[in-house]
């Protein structure tokens, strides 16, 4: 198993563990339930600690649709299920519908660190 | 008429905010108030009791009192919630420079599901906001989503988000609903905002000048479609949005393209 070298963790981050390698997790949030539909929101998680993402820090979606991400490396990880509305509910709005998971595995070691 | 009435809001405007959830109005506040205000928010203002009247609240020569009476302000206040409004709650929010963490995207209170009513909450800036000082992140169109506060703290960037950059002076109002939260701090310098949550005591109904109801701008705004509203639920909102026009009109009668006429459409006429 592969220990993290000398490279400096930011403090924010966690602790290393034993494996070297993190997962970086993309949620987005796409305008039908077709996984190729365009993306309308997204957030990204950086499990390497390289990366702070946060909330309002860019205008611009890392992709243009799901399946863009697909095509760049990313692993699908979960779909949101088509649930029907609750009866009298049929016309309430309330939390993004169509949220995608996605995963890269990055390798520590991996140069470009 | 009165100076507040003088700058009573217009229906385009008011169609503007229930499209939009909020109403901008840049450099509204006078230079000399602006810097008053950073000495009295670095001072701290103390909590008022929740539903305090405004002048229990603001004593008269107060700089809140002064800050509500702003011509712009008040009339825009007396348009959204009317006469008379309580005092919610006041708090002085402070980005500190490299603070290194955002606000998570929230509604404010808890979820909130009236359809015939709303509180307001203004937000005052009294220096000039850079994309780098983290200026208050907004979500137009979100105000009529039925979620509870930090719950949405999932999102981080939608399409057509708002990352607030103004002048000094700059006043917004947001429908209680609405998704906001501040942005990471990025600059060297600190950040102030000043919110006032209203609470109305009158009904919300025709407080604004209603002499442009018939505008055809009225309509454009309220059909106005948010480039991160997913495609069947942004037909939903306009919906939703249809519905609460008619609440603050008392025009049962009014619709776009058709939307609440041809679903509730129950025709009572027997044929011979």
């Amino acid at each position: 198993m592969t220990t993290i070298n000398a490279t400096p963790t930011p403090a924010s981050a966690p602790a290393p563990t034993a494996s070297a390698v993190r997962q970086q997790v993309l949620v987005l949030y796409l305008g039908t339930s077709a996984l190729d539909s365009p993306v309308v929101g997204w957030s990204l998680y950086d499990g390497t600690g390289r990366t702070s993402p946060t909330t309002g820090d860019s205008d611009e979606p890392p992709y243009e649709t799901g399946l863009a991400a697909l095509c760049d490396g990313w692993r699908l990880i979960q779909a949101a299920q088509l649930i029907p509305p609750y009866p009298g509910h049929e016309y309430d709005v309330s939390f993004l519908k169509h949220e995608f998971f996605f995963e890269k595995l990055v390798d520590l070691d991996d140069a470009g660190r | 008429m009165t100076t507040t009435g003088e700058h009573l809001l217009s229906s385009v405007q008011m169609a503007h905010f229930v499209a939009h959830g909020s109403l901008r109005m840049d450099a509204v506040v006078p230079a000399e108030m602006n810097a008053e205000a950073m000495e009295v928010f670095a001072a701290g203002i103390p909590p008022v009791p929740y539903g305090t009247p405004v002048p229990e609240a603001y004593p008269e020569g107060s700089f809140m009192r002064r800050l509500v009476e702003v011509p712009e302000v008040a009339g825009a206040l007396r348009s959204l919630v009317g006469l008379g409004p309580h005092i919610d709650h006041h708090f002085v929010h402070v980005r500190e420079p490299y603070e290194g963490a955002a606000q998570p995207l929230h509604g404010d209170a808890i979820i909130d599901v009236r359809t015939d009513a709303f509180d307001v909450q203004l937000m005052y800036y009294p220096q000039e906001v850079t994309l780098e000082m983290g200026g208050t992140l907004s979500v137009p169109g979100s105000h009529l989503r039925r979620t509870n506060e930090s719950d949405t703290g999932r999102y981080q960037n939608l399409r057509g988000q708002s990352r607030l950059v103004c002048p000094a002076g700059t006043v917004v109002f947001l429908h209680h609903g609405l998704w906001h939260g501040g942005r990471r701090n990025d600059s060297g310098t600190r950040r102030y905002m000043f919110k006032i949550r209203f609470n109305p005591t009158v009904r919300q109904r025709r407080l604004w000048d209603t002499s442009d109801l018939s505008d055809p701008r009225v309509a454009d705004e309220l059909n106005t479609v948010f480039p991160w509203y997913e495609h069947a639920t942004g037909r939903l909102e306009l919906y939703n949005r249809v519905l609460l026009w008619r609440a603050l009109t008392g025009d049962e009668g009014f619709d776009l393209d058709h939307w609440v006429t041809r679903v509730s459409n129950r025709p009572q006429e027997v044929p011979a």
